[in-house]
């Protein structure tokens, strides 16, 4: 079965030590969430494993399905199967969504293959539907002028194109209202399968709501402290990131 | 002896006796006053200096590069390459080496109405009127204009476009200009008449059939917009990586008439272009677009002058450049407001997008103005790949090269975007696509 498995990850933006030993194993078909405070150091957990430059890994690994990942660039983790849902996705002016997502869907096809243009069309439009994204999209630069909800509803719809093994979901449920929010985790949970694993990253409680996920962890300073089902985060949600603080000073 | 030196370095191989023979072998029965303008053409380009260090028309040029030896005259050709762009036209001529090769000829129709296509040549002969009022009418205003000068000296023919009043044309005009032979030196241009409320598209390409001989062009063109008239032009600029190229392109935009070109420049070693638009009476309006591909070694040299010659009038500006490896680019642009042409509204941007360290590119962004109510801007910028673009890109599985590929023709959509015409428009993005994966 297909596994993401992060074995005592440290990164480092910089000098600065930011994941300080965080171990996680998430299989094919799991809702992995990870919760905690601003600052502790998920985004550049999910930014690290996803390949970016700035992001230093000071020890430790990443493997997808027994293989590690770390000396890939950012394209080859993303041809092997893991993908990015970014917290603040980039704009891209003058860079049609049609033509950037043909061109990652070329990116995954044998060298002079050719793509099916009407096929692709007819996916494109059929996730765009599940997404309730207008048709005309397709044509508007990617990400230029769009509003919060459609940049993470534009991530999803480039999830469903993409088919990924493993998704890291960063801050997914930021900038959006109750709709969108509903929208883009309704999109999520139909891709949810026994071929997808999901590492989601989330500083509140609200998302889990939609999403349900099989685990629930708490990270904090760098590490995971606390691991848990869905009843952790409704904890969480009850005590505040107060009550962890005080345990971990107990233990 | 040294006076011999001197003269052999001036004009190079455009010799008194290469000018006697090319004069030798134009039909008979052209207007005198053109025979004269070439003659005295001639005697200002052979007396002229090339181009100096200290020249500030030429600053940041690689005047080294600027030879004129060892050019020839070449012969009439025998076969041509199709014309490249893919789109529906009302009508073409074909020029290889300075003479017509082939053409396809206009509809009855339009015929009738007075729409004329022709060669110059034929133009010289029953349009005398039409051709001395606008071909080569304004003077030099880049430098002294000795490449000018060689091009009227040394001009055998080219095309020739009248629009009568009120006639709009559904399909562009294409011209095509090739240069074949190592050596060849062509002098391509075109005389574009838009007559008052008119409406025409024109398609300019100049090309060479081997991309790596040597060549020489010092080519030209005329754009005049009657009142009311709308005149959109698309050159590209497609000769051998090793040719020399000068091109030097003139605008005239009358009363309440828009001109929008749109200048692609992707060949050559060495390529200088200059524009000039003129905007002389109120409510005209040109729009001066132009998009570079610059790579290796090559050098592509902007010169551009938009002047405000009458009140309320309107010229926006901007250019694109794309540079790779060793490339070098300069853009030098200046807008002239002159006393009298208030509310004048002008624009200028050079925006240079460096993928390569080693790349140069040079920006001489200028204003003149004499009017005091008047809004003017222009600038310049340099900027890389944005590194956050660049990876959003990669985290999708598309490689840095074609990620970098895809940014480039995002910088350029802002320019391709301003064509009314999405055919034009498709035909231009998939010839800039060849010269990435060249």
């Amino acid at each position: 079965m297909p596994s993401l498995v992060i074995q005592d990850l440290h990164v480092a933006i910089g000098e600065k030590e930011i994941v300080k030993g965080l171990s996680l194993t998430i299989k094919s078909g799991e809702v992995h969430a990870i919760m905690g405070p601003n600052g502790t150091g998920k985004s550049t957990l999910s930014k690290a494993i996803a390949g970016h430059p700035d992001y230093t890994i000071t020890a430790g690994d990443v493997l997808l399905d027994g293989t590690s990942i770390l000396a890939q660039e950012a394209d080859e983790r993303a041809r092997a199967g893991l993908f990015l849902a970014f917290q603040y996705p980039s704009e891209i002016p003058g860079v049609s969504i049609a033509n950037f997502l043909r061109a990652a869907v070329q990116a995954r096809m044998a060298e002079g293959e050719e793509l099916d243009a009407t096929a692709y069309y007819k996916r494109l439009y059929a996730k765009m539907d599940m997404l309730k994204i207008d048709r005309k999209f397709t044509s508007r630069s990617v990400n230029e002028g769009f509003s919060g909800g459609e940049k993470k509803r534009c991530e999803i719809l480039q999830m469903a194109m993409l088919e990924p093994k493993f998704a890291l979901m960063d801050e997914t449920d930021s900038g959006l209202d109750i709709d969108a929010l509903r929208i883009v985790s309704e999109g999520v949970n139909t891709l949810r399968g026994p071929d997808l694993g999901v590492l989601m990253i989330t500083h509140y409680q609200r998302l889990l709501n939609y999403i349900v996920p099989d685990y629930v962890h708490v990270m904090w300073d760098g590490r995971i402290v606390k691991s848990g089902d869905k009843s952790l985060a409704l904890e969480l949600e009850a005590k505040g990131y107060d009550w962890v603080k005080k345990e971990l000073a107990l233990a | 002896m040294s006076t011999l030196t001197e003269t052999k370095s001036l004009v190079g191989a455009f010799t008194p006796e290469a000018f006697a023979a090319h004069l030798a072998s134009l039909p008979p029965g052209l207007p005198a006053w053109w025979l004269e303008r070439k003659r005295a053409a001639y005697a200002r380009f052979a007396a002229l200096p090339l181009p100096g260090r200290t020249d500030e028309a030429w600053r940041f040029s690689n005047v080294g590069g600027l030879t004129l030896d060892g050019f020839a005259f070449p012969a009439a050709a025998t076969a041509v390459p199709f014309a490249p762009i893919g789109i529906k036209k009302s009508a073409k001529l074909v020029f290889a080496n300075g003479r017509l090769f082939s053409r396809e000829v206009l509809a009855a129709d339009l015929v009738a109405r007075g729409v004329i296509v022709d060669t110059l040549q034929n133009a010289l002969l029953r349009h005398e009127a039409l051709v001395k009022e606008h071909l080569l009418a304004q003077p030099p205003k880049f430098g002294p204009g000795k490449f000018s000068a060689l091009h009227e000296a040394f001009l055998a023919d080219g095309a020739f476009v009248f629009v009568p009043k009120g006639v709009e044309l559904g399909h562009p005009v294409g011209l095509f200009h090739y240069a074949l032979g190592a050596d060849a030196a062509v002098f391509p241009h075109s005389l574009v008449i838009a007559d008052d409320n008119a409406k025409v598209t024109i398609v300019e390409y100049f090309g060479s059939t081997v991309d790596t001989e040597a060549q020489f062009a010092a080519g030209a063109n005329d754009l005049y917009a009657g009142h009311g008239a709308q005149l959109t032009y698309i050159g590209k600029q497609d000769w051998s990586h090793r040719a020399l190229s000068f091109q030097s392109n003139s605008t005239v935009v009358r009363r309440d008439a828009r001109v929008q070109s749109l200048n692609l420049h992707l060949g050559a070693r060495q390529a200088r272009h200059e524009s000039l638009s003129q905007l002389q009476a109120p409510g005209a309006f040109s729009e001066m677009l132009a998009l570079t591909v610059a790579r290796e070694t090559q050098e592509f040299d902007q010169r551009t002058l938009q002047i405000h010659q009458a009140p309320n009038t309107k010229s926006d500006l901007l250019y694109k450049n794309a540079l790779l490896d060793q490339a070098k680019t300069i853009f030098s642009g200046l807008i002239v407001v002159d006393a009298d042409a208030q509310k004048t509204d002008a624009y200028q941007s050079n925006r240079n997008l460096m993928l390569s360290e080693e790349a140069e590119a040079n920006s001489l962004p200028g204003l003149e103005i004499q009017a005091n109510d008047v809004r003017c801007t222009h600038g310049a910028t340099s900027s890389r790949i944005d590194p956050e673009q660049e990876f959003y890109l990669q985290s999708r599985g598309i490689d840095k090269t074609t990620a970098d590929e895809l940014l480039t023709f995002g910088f350029f959509e802002e320019v391709l975007n301003r064509l009314a015409d999405d055919d034009l428009h498709a035909a231009l993005r998939t010839l800039i696509q060849t010269k990435f994966t060249k």
